[in-house]
């Protein structure tokens, strides 16, 4: 075992000018995970920006946990988020969230729909669980799925959560538009669009911020691609 | 334009810039999207091949007749393709022969963690192995230039994190036509025909080519030297994405081409830095090498050798601080294990064969899942094909010591369709003609399931769902010396029949063949959207008539 060596890398910097955003995205397969992270990633691409995603497919998604990291800056080099260095915990499963929390930094922010999914012969979980994410986590924003069954298409779930994502991102609302636009399934454009706008709604509601403020437009994002 | 491609889909975009006539392989995570997205170019020829030998063997028969080939597999897959591997490097090539090699560190998806950067040290070809998915497009280029140019095939190497990770590629257009290598069969006995007195001739050609390829990597562009600090890393592949992350002020030779290696460049640039890290995933393949050649290196003694790698292994591994996350709490995540799908048609023979008491030889694929709850019901799983085989093997010991149960049908073998297709043909055929006992059940969902629906000889169909000759069990068992009646073909969602088959079977001597029928619920869903359910459906129920066997009337 040689020294112990030193470095200058913080392990998540300060929020200077195009570092890397993580956003990690998790659920139960037939989610829609995998399509949602495709969209930011593509959003992230559309906006100029370095992006990468990953995830594993294989015997895992055959009712596993399913997950997907998507990273986007000046310039990414990993394509998984460490440990401790996502900026947005995104779940479409509320047990989930929790799963994956390690991979969280302090003060981030856990965005997830209050769906259950217990594995296995479990049929229920522990009571406790939105008040042991709240404690836990920077900023939360819940969806109540049963509230929101009336206001939208239940198969645009994932993209009504994406709405959330998108006012915490340094990405223009036009990039994710076009990115759903172009990845979603052929004629749910116009649903998928409007439970983004749901989510967005909610997440702003949720965080006291108005819809001014979101998203952030960083001079350096335009007219790159 | 940028696109945002995944490593597979990268791979397939390069080969067709390159000109790649034939693509072929065998479904196998990590690689199986690689053919998945070739199948959209035009102006070139896919298939999924039974099996992998098959397929590296349909390569090499289109590159010698001028086309250049890309074949793709997951590693254990080239284990089964290591034959004509060997020997192509023998043969050479005329069109470029490129070879994926997907390994799976940390087993995602396989049933061992095999690092195959030996395979290109044993065998003697040159491997790339790209970083990211923009070097995985262009490296896939570079490799076809470098087969055409050295007259060897060229083994590509990814790793599942770079198969299935997206990121930014640049300057794709698809309305190029790419250059194709000019079609004619090269007609030269002495180089295609290995016979002893041919091969040893070649056999020097092969150690001057390397000798030829040791000289070119020295300058290669795959091979990348980036100076920062004194601190020094070596590295490939995913791995230097982390090292990146973790050692930013690092210097870093970047090794696009991990055979051979560039000992003059590994030299000068281990002589320019204080400390030397070798940051490889697996086996100490690099630094086994740097050590042989006199050079100090912290590799193994740092990482490890087992799983893959992430930024947290390295600052572990580095001793240096990890980031913190958000609290910690006491509650307990259950643990969510994968199984088979609600509605999928394998449960239903896994639950007849569990009541009663069989021992159960079990193969590769969905059905694997048979050995977790709530099933529980398989004892072995080695191999792609090793279902019946082993079965073969446990019925030989067995009914020597006489330990037989009725008709000594106590040990059964359930395999895949496309599993069955791909190794367990020989296998059957091999017990039928050893004259053994044996009750092997074919779980036929007319689909490759594991790996995400490909078409497979028992499918009726061909890449694309090209509509295709379809294998008669009957036909093909009474062929290969089985009586009419130790074949049965069920509805894999009858309980009732199953149960009754299994039953009749067990009271009948020697192999029997028992096909449960049924359709993958999840290539169903896929079938629904795009409108071609109810054929699919209609022709699986054909498959449980004597009425219709052997070749679709509509292929």
């Amino acid at each position: 075992m040689p020294e112990p060596l030193k470095t200058d890398a913080a392990p998540h910097g300060a929020d200077e000018p195009g570092r890397v955003f993580n956003v990690l995205m998790v659920g139960v397969g037939g989610q829609g995970i995998i399509l949602a992270s495709d969209i930011l990633a593509e959003a992230a691409m559309l906006a100029g920006l370095d992006a990468k995603k990953s995830e594993v497919h294989g015997m895992s998604q055959r009712g596993g946990p399913v997950f997907s990291h998507v990273r986007f800056g000046a310039e990414v080099h990993s394509p998984v988020i460490g440990m401790g260095e996502a900026d947005v915990l995104y779940s479409l499963e509320r047990m989930e969230l929790l799963r994956w929390a390690p991979w969280a930094r302090p003060g981030a922010t856990a965005i997830y729909a209050d769906t259950d999914l217990p594995p296995g012969a479990l049929t229920a979980y522990p009571p406790g669980l939105d008040d042991e994410i709240a404690a836990r986590f920077g900023q939360v924003v819940r969806f109540d799925m049963r509230e929101l069954r009336s206001r939208i298409n239940p198969k645009a779930k994932n993209t009504v959560l994406l709405g959330a994502v998108s006012v915490l991102t340094p990405l223009p609302l036009d990039a994710y538009v076009r990115a759903i636009t172009a990845l979603v399934p052929a004629g749910t454009a116009d649903a998928n669009l409007a439970g983004f706008e749901v989510g967005r709604r909610i997440a702003l509601a949720a965080l006291g911020r108005d819809a001014e403020e979101a998203p952030h437009e960083p001079a350096a994002v335009a007219g790159q691609e | 334009m940028r696109a945002l491609l995944s490593g597979n889909e990268a791979i397939a975009l390069g080969a067709w810039e390159a000109g790649v006539a034939v693509g072929c392989g065998y479904p196998g995570t990590p690689s199986t999207e690689i053919l998945e997205a070739l199948i959209g170019y035009p102006g070139l020829y896919t298939e999924w091949s039974v099996n992998e030998k098959v397929a590296l063997e349909v390569g090499l028969g289109a590159s010698i007749a001028g086309g250049r080939a890309l074949v793709t597999m997951k590693h254990v897959g080239v284990n089964v393709a290591a034959d004509p591997l060997f020997t192509s490097v023998y043969t050479g090539v005329n069109a470029g022969l490129v070879v994926v090699t997907a390994d799976d560190p940390s087993m995602h998806s396989s049933q061992n963690e095999q690092d195959n950067r030996h395979y290109a040290v044993a065998a003697k070809l040159p491997m790339f192995e790209p970083s990211t998915p923009a070097e995985a497009r262009l490296f896939t280029r570079w490799a076809f230039e470098l087969s055409e140019q050295h007259d060897t095939p060229v083994f590509l190497r990814t790793t599942t994190r770079l198969s299935h990770s997206k990121g930014v590629v640049p300057e794709v257009d698809r309305t190029i036509t790419p250059a194709k290598h000019p079609v004619g069969v090269d007609q030269n006995p002495p180089k295609y025909v290995m016979i002893p007195g041919h091969a040893r001739v070649r056999r020097v050609e092969v150690e001057a080519r390397l000798a030829e390829l040791r000289r070119v990597v020295e300058t290669h562009p795959a091979n990348v030297v980036e100076r920062r600090g004194g601190v020094g890393v070596i590295t490939s592949g995913v791995p230097y994405s982390y090292v990146r992350e973790v050692l930013p002020d690092a210097s870093v030779l970047k090794l696009g081409i991990v055979h051979p290696l560039p000992e003059q460049l590994i030299r000068d640039f281990a002589a320019s830095v204080e400390t030397l890290y070798v940051v490889e995933e697996l086996d100490p393949v690099i630094e086994t090498q740097v050590r042989a050649w006199g050079l100090g290196c912290h590799g193994k003694d740092t990482f490890p050798a087992i799983g893959e790698f992430s930024p947290e292994v390295l600052r572990a591994s580095l001793g240096l601080p990890q980031p913190g996350s958000v609290a910690a709490g006491d509650l307990e995540v259950p643990m969510r294990l994968p199984g088979l799908c609600a509605g999928c048609p394998h449960g239903h023979v896994f639950n007849v064969l569990r009541d009663r008491g069989l021992f159960v030889s079990g193969d590769i694929g969905c059905y694997s899942l048979g050995v977790l709850p709530p099933y529980r019901i398989m004892d072995t799983l080695v191999d792609m094909g090793a279902s019946i085989t082993m079965a073969h093997g446990m019925d030989i010991v067995l009914a020597q010591a006489g330990q037989t149960h009725g008709q000594r049908a106590h040990v059964s073998a359930v395999i895949g369709d496309s599993t069955f297709a791909h190794s367990g043909i020989t296998g059957l055929l091999n017990a039928i003609w050893n004259k053994r006992d044996g009750l092997y059940v074919v779980l036929d969902n007319g689909t490759t399931a594991m790996t995400g629906a490909q078409e497979n000889p028992l499918s009726g169909e061909r890449m694309g769902h090209e509509n295709s000759t379809h294998v008669d069990y009957v036909l093909l068992c009474r062929a290969l010396g089985m009586p009419e009646q130790n074949v049965r073909i069920v509805d894999g969602n009858d309980t009732a029949a199953i149960s009754a088959a299994v039953d009749e079977l067990a009271t009948l001597p020697g192999v029997k063949l028992l096909a449960a029928v049924g359709l993958c619920v999840m290539e169903a869903k896929e079938l629904r959207k795009t409108g071609k359910l109810a054929e699919k459906k209609a022709w699986r129920e054909l498959q449980l008539t004597a009425a219709c066997r052997g070749v679709r009337t509509d292929a």
